[in-house]
């Protein structure tokens, strides 16, 4: 019996707000389906379940009930409270744990339940888990996948404690992989890259985006953890971008281009290690840079992408490097402040009709 | 107890004085400058981490401390790999990466020495839940001082490993500091043990200087354990016989404290046991000591002689 998908609850949406035409990553004659980022990254974690029996599921909520936003349902029914294990509220031990049981040949996938809470779980993740291997001198890996709900969007509301977006935590730790997709495609073949990889890999979902659609193939596919993805091709600007923010970069390069300007997309869908060459080799192109991200402006990742167009791309820039990225404020709840810390469509249209002036 | 035979006797004597022996000669070391960074010496605390290993076979793993080479020791390490990883040298167990502090030697079942109080628990938890996820018998025993037990890890893991009947054995070595701070003044309750029962599991408390009262509370500990019947709580009481790192000036407690402690040595009080037993001759131990001060002045010697890593591998081991 084929389990039934179900789309996001409780705390998850349910109406995408933009076309998922904006994003096509499936070639029509590749046979494929249509579902969404939640649903990508379920059938990841049911595929690589059914591959390796080593792959098993811990953390708050995720039996039964599916998780905070339902990314596990149907996964308990499947595989049962062993593989699909509901934890007490123990952030730093479910962090510990996986790490212990990876380190004696599982591949744990644990479940914090925001990026929100991680902090909890900070010393597992920082001091052990991403050091482990350097610390012994290579005599053991840590194979597991965390995954973290992260980030906002309009009129969700979550307020200060579940809607951070916190990539740079997590990119400043040597020995860790970062990921962020921002499509079903993305979310479903990184997640199982990072399922495969030796390495601890923080996967980050942008809740906003679980109920996003696009096409995967059928067939069993990976991605690599390690590289950008150009989502557009343009010869004007670049606009470099995560998560979210690369459907609003989108969006602002369609707009751009009934003005006649030609947007190329960069989507930082691993932020570590960040693929430098291909944001250097993209802005030696279009001589601009625009670079969007929703996560907090001081030290966050445009400064870093800003760093690196400086010292691959300095020599091309035709216009000075801007940020477009998440006010230096904790997130507020009202919808009508809470709109404003984070960057829009308008705010990219605006800063590329900047660096084109 | 009767059923331990006499080599395990003499064996559990010889582990106690190489880790003895091991932790003057890397106090010395410290002293001399030819160790960096910090060393933390297990003085006193043998019997516990000896009589905890003794009942532990190789695929069991253990998960320790900052003051982990009485542990690594006790559970088989070599002493010579060990001594080269705090000298920093790439012969060491880490190739020099980890030092003092971080020894792992996963070939006879050591996870780590995870230095931040308490972080090693829910690691050997994890494990423990591999173990039990495969069907296999084994367990895992994650040491912690008895400052690490006002840790939110020790409280989490506990409990975790209840609710699922995980096979771990808590060993919490009650050395009565937690740096400067005596147990006293950072828990209000004399007998530690208690706390199993909040958790539902047993909690016992044994004499931390009688290597073969800790050696029979963990054969109970690690039998319940592989039954799957869930896991343990042991408090070994002791004293932590030197100061927290070599060298401290231990500014907090008085010199008669000390001494007074120095009384339990539990090597000397195991010297006469086996002797009043019969189990083996002053002179037999004597060849023991003997035997162990060879081994660890090679020790000393292989460490000093390995070459230090090639400043070009610094960024090796980073990523599998």
């Amino acid at each position: 019996m084929t389990p039934v998908e179900k789309d996001a609850t409780s705390l998850g949406t349910t109406t995408p707000v933009m076309s998922p035409e904006l994003i096509q990553q499936v070639d029509s004659d590749v046979p494929s389906h249509v579902i969404s980022y939640q649903e990508a990254i379920r059938e990841a974690l049911r595929e690589e379940m059914v591959r390796d029996d080593a792959v098993f599921l811990l953390g708050e909520d995720i039996g039964i009930h599916g998780g905070a936003f339902g990314v596990t349902r149907t996964l308990f029914d499947q595989f049962g409270p062993e593989r699909v294990r509901n934890t007490p509220i123990s952030e730093n031990t479910i962090i510990g744990a996986a790490t212990g049981a990876a380190l004696v040949g599982m591949r744990p996938v644990a479940e914090i339940m925001f990026v929100d809470f991680s902090g909890l779980a900070m010393d597992q993740i920082a001091n052990q888990a991403a050091k482990l291997r350097l610390m012994t001198g290579g005599q053991c890996s840590v194979p597991w996948v965390v995954r973290m709900p992260q980030g906002g969007g309009a009129g969700k509301s979550t307020a200060a404690q579940h809607s951070q977006s916190l990539e740079v935590w997590y990119a400043q730790i040597p020995g860790l992989k970062v990921v962020l997709p921002s499509t079903p495609y993305d979310a479903k073949g990184l997640l199982k890259a990072a399922i495969r990889d030796n390495n601890p890999v923080i996967f980050l979902e942008q809740k906003f985006l679980y109920s996003f659609r696009g096409a995967v193939p059928d067939e069993d596919y990976v991605l690599p953890l390690s590289m950008c993805d150009i989502k557009r091709e343009g010869a004007d600007v670049t606009v470099v971008a995560s998560g979210y923010m690369v459907w609003h970069a989108m969006l602002a390069a369609e707009i751009l281009a009934a003005e006649g300007v030609d947007v190329e997309v960069v989507d930082v869908r691993t932020i570590s290690p960040l693929d430098e060459e291909t944001i250097g080799a993209s802005v030696r192109k279009t001589g601009r840079a625009v670079l969007v991200a929703e996560a907090c402006r001081s030290y966050g990742p445009t400064g870093e992408w800003g760093m690196v167009v400086v010292e691959q791309a300095f020599d091309y820039l035709e216009a000075p490097i801007v940020r477009v990225a998440g006010r230096d404020t904790p997130i507020p709840f009202a919808n009508s402040i809470e709109a404003g810390v984070w960057p829009d469509t308008d705010d990219i249209v605006a800063a590329v009709r900047g660096v084109m002036a | 107890m009767d059923s331990v035979d006499d080599a395990t006797r003499v064996e559990m004597y010889r582990r106690m004085v190489l880790i003895r022996e091991f932790e003057l000669a890397a106090m010395d070391l410290f002293k001399r400058g030819d160790i960096k960074g910090a060393v933390h010496p297990y003085i006193g605390q043998e019997a516990s981490g000896v009589g905890v290993c003794m009942a532990l076979e190789v695929e069991d793993l253990i998960a320790g401390t900052h003051r982990s080479h009485g542990h690594n020791l006790a559970k088989g390490a070599s002493p010579d790999r060990m001594m080269a990883e705090i000298l920093g040298k790439v012969t060491g167990y880490c190739k020099g990466r980890g030092g003092s502090m971080h020894i792992a030697a996963f070939d006879t079942g050591s996870l780590g020495a995870l230095a931040v109080v308490g972080s090693g628990i829910p690691i050997a938890v994890g494990a423990a839940l591999a173990f039990q996820m495969r069907g296999e018998d084994h367990v895992t025993v994650p040491f912690t001082g008895d400052a690490g037990m006002n840790t939110g890890n020790w409280h989490e893991s506990v409990n975790m490993a209840s609710v699922w009947d995980l096979p771990v054995v808590f060993v919490l070595e009650d050395n009565k500091y937690g740096v400067s701070t005596h147990i006293r003044d950072s828990t209000n309750i004399e007998d530690l043990s208690v706390r199993a029962q909040s958790y539902g599991i047993p909690g016992v408390r044994v004499d931390g200087f009688d290597v073969l009262a800790v050696y029979e509370a963990a054969v109970t500990a690690v039998a319940r354990a592989r039954a799957g019947d869930g896991p343990t709580l042991i408090v070994t009481e002791s004293y932590r016989l030197e100061g927290h790192y070599a060298g401290e000036p231990e500014v907090y407690r008085e010199r008669s404290e000390v001494a007074e402690q120095w009384q339990h040595d539990p090597i000397p009080r195991f010297r006469q046991v086996l002797i009043d037993a019969g189990v083996a001759s002053a002179s037999d131990l004597d060849e023991v000591d003997a035997a162990v001060k060879a081994e660890i002045v090679k020790a000393i010697e292989f460490a000093k002689q390995s070459p230090e890593p090639d400043p070009s591998t610094a960024m090796d081991y980073i990523y599998a």
